[in-house]
């Protein structure tokens, strides 16, 4: 089947559409925007985290067909110029260790920090529940959480 | 694409549509957050004739209270009861927020929950002390289903061939209510067991619902009888009152031993949770 929807803010048709396929294998296999990982797909690791129509979602449970019409943001399109600074904030934090979580978590850190600004720790470890790192990095991804919303309130 | 691939994606415009869809492939799978059909299909689990998305229905998406009754829509996710309805639905918006991670809150919901009917689901409990309604519609009509006739055994609903979920009416009692789940973590967890209370002072009448302790999730009718007989609503609460309650709520539950827990533990675990949710809403309603 054909899904046509918006990824990082242009418009895509993709074609031969599987009718069970996720909204995850679009992105990755039909789209070339790998950056949204593929693990547990099962909704448990939050590694495939992508926002849509600007809320973040699980995208390896939502059907490829469900994205019809609609608008989907990746970690690849958090910044038009260069990286955003959440995505800074994970590299000058030590944030990132092998690297698989963290696309995930930088769309979900940049979620929190859309809707709260200046999150107390209990925020965003509620925030970031959903994303797991088997690294188990994660007081640098908490580090991380706090230089990004400290900068971003600096500003 | 080989023949055993083959599956149809149906997007209805309107319940109208979903319906004669339903009605024309009875086998057609209903889909809304996707967090647990989606699970099926990536790990090959199911292979239904057709997926049947119902997230372009704008009505699912929507609630409104009406003569007392919350009519929610069945595909209101999660995230929003918490946001939107912990003032009327007190119950069902504390075990919204046990509901795995803001990612599957943000898609999951409690038409889908009801679909599922997992003995596990985290709405379910709620929906039992609440004494909720599943409203489910085929061509052939409505009907009203009471939550505790819903649930017919592990993964099995009182839905009929052809049938939708199309919403919950959830009472808006104004009393306490509470709901407590026992897991590993906080997040992510399929409950080791669970247990929702509702009073309803005006009535003199206490509602429950038990999780992932029985082939269904259930009401604990002889402790609810208990309650409605013992309690002093105009004292404090009697600590052996509150320790029979337990029991009763824990000898409801016909739990099994799995990888989850024994049953054994789940029993001793509801007594506690009957016996703390009871505590918590006493506090709340005596402070009122």
């Amino acid at each position: 089947m054909r899904v046509t929807f918006t990824v990082n803010g242009s418009q895509q048709t993709v074609d031969d559409v599987w009718e069970g396929e996720s909204l995850l294998y679009v992105l990755r296999e039909r789209c070339g925007l790998p950056g949204s990982k593929n693990a547990c797909e099962q909704g448990e690791c939050g590694s495939c985290t992508v926002y849509l129509d600007g809320s973040p979602v699980c995208a390896c449970l939502v059907a490829a067909g469900q994205a019809e019409g609609r608008t989907v943001r990746t970690v690849e399109g958090l910044s038009d110029t260069g990286l955003d600074p959440v995505q800074e904030a994970f590299l000058d934090a030590g944030a990132v260790q092998c690297g698989f979580c963290t696309p995930g978590l930088i769309v979900q850190a940049h979620d929190l920090l859309e809707r709260v600004p200046d999150p107390e720790d209990a925020e965003i470890r509620e925030a970031l529940a959903g994303n797991l790192c088997r690294c188990t990095g994660y007081e640098k991804i908490l580090d991380a959480v706090r230089l990004a919303a400290a900068r971003r309130t600096a500003k | 694409m080989s023949k055993a691939m083959s599956m149809d994606f149906l997007r209805p415009m309107t319940w109208a549509e979903a319906l004669a869809a339903k009605a024309a492939d009875p086998e057609a799978r209903p889909i809304l957050g996707g967090t647990d059909v989606m699970v099926e299909l990536n790990f090959d689990r199911s292979r239904p004739s057709a997926l049947l998305d119902l997230t372009a229905i704008p009505e699912l998406a929507e609630w409104e209270l009406r003569d007392g009754v919350v009519r929610l829509g069945a595909g209101v996710p999660y995230s929003r009861i918490i946001t939107e309805l912990g003032d009327l639905l007190p119950g069902l918006a504390i075990a919204s927020r046990t509901v795995g991670s803001p990612q599957i809150r943000n898609r999951a919901t409690v038409g889908g929950n009801l679909g599922s009917a997992s003995p596990a689901g985290d709405a379910h409990p709620a929906l039992l002390a609440a004494g909720a309604e599943v409203e489910v519609e085929s061509v052939r009509g409505v009907r009203i289903i009471a939550v505790d006739e819903f649930f017919l055994g592990p993964k099995r609903s009182a839905l009929q061939p052809g049938e939708l979920i199309r919403a919950i009416g959830i009472p808006v009692t104004g009393g306490p209510q509470q709901f407590s789940k026992i897991g590993t973590r906080n997040a992510m967890v399929i409950a080791v067991c669970s247990f929702g209370i509702a009073l309803h002072p005006a009535q003199r009448r206490v509602g429950t619902g038990i999780g992932s302790a029985a082939p269904t999730p259930l009401r604990a009718h002889a402790a609810e009888e208990f309650l409605g007989a013992e309690l002093d609503w105009d004292g404090p609460l009697d600590r052996a009152v509150a320790n029979r309650f337990g029991e009763l709520v824990a000898a409801a539950a016909s739990p099994i031993d799995d990888v989850r827990g024994t049953a054994a533990y789940r029993r001793h675990a509801l007594s506690v949770l009957a016996r703390r949710t009871l505590t918590w809403s006493w506090e709340e309603y005596r402070c009122v």
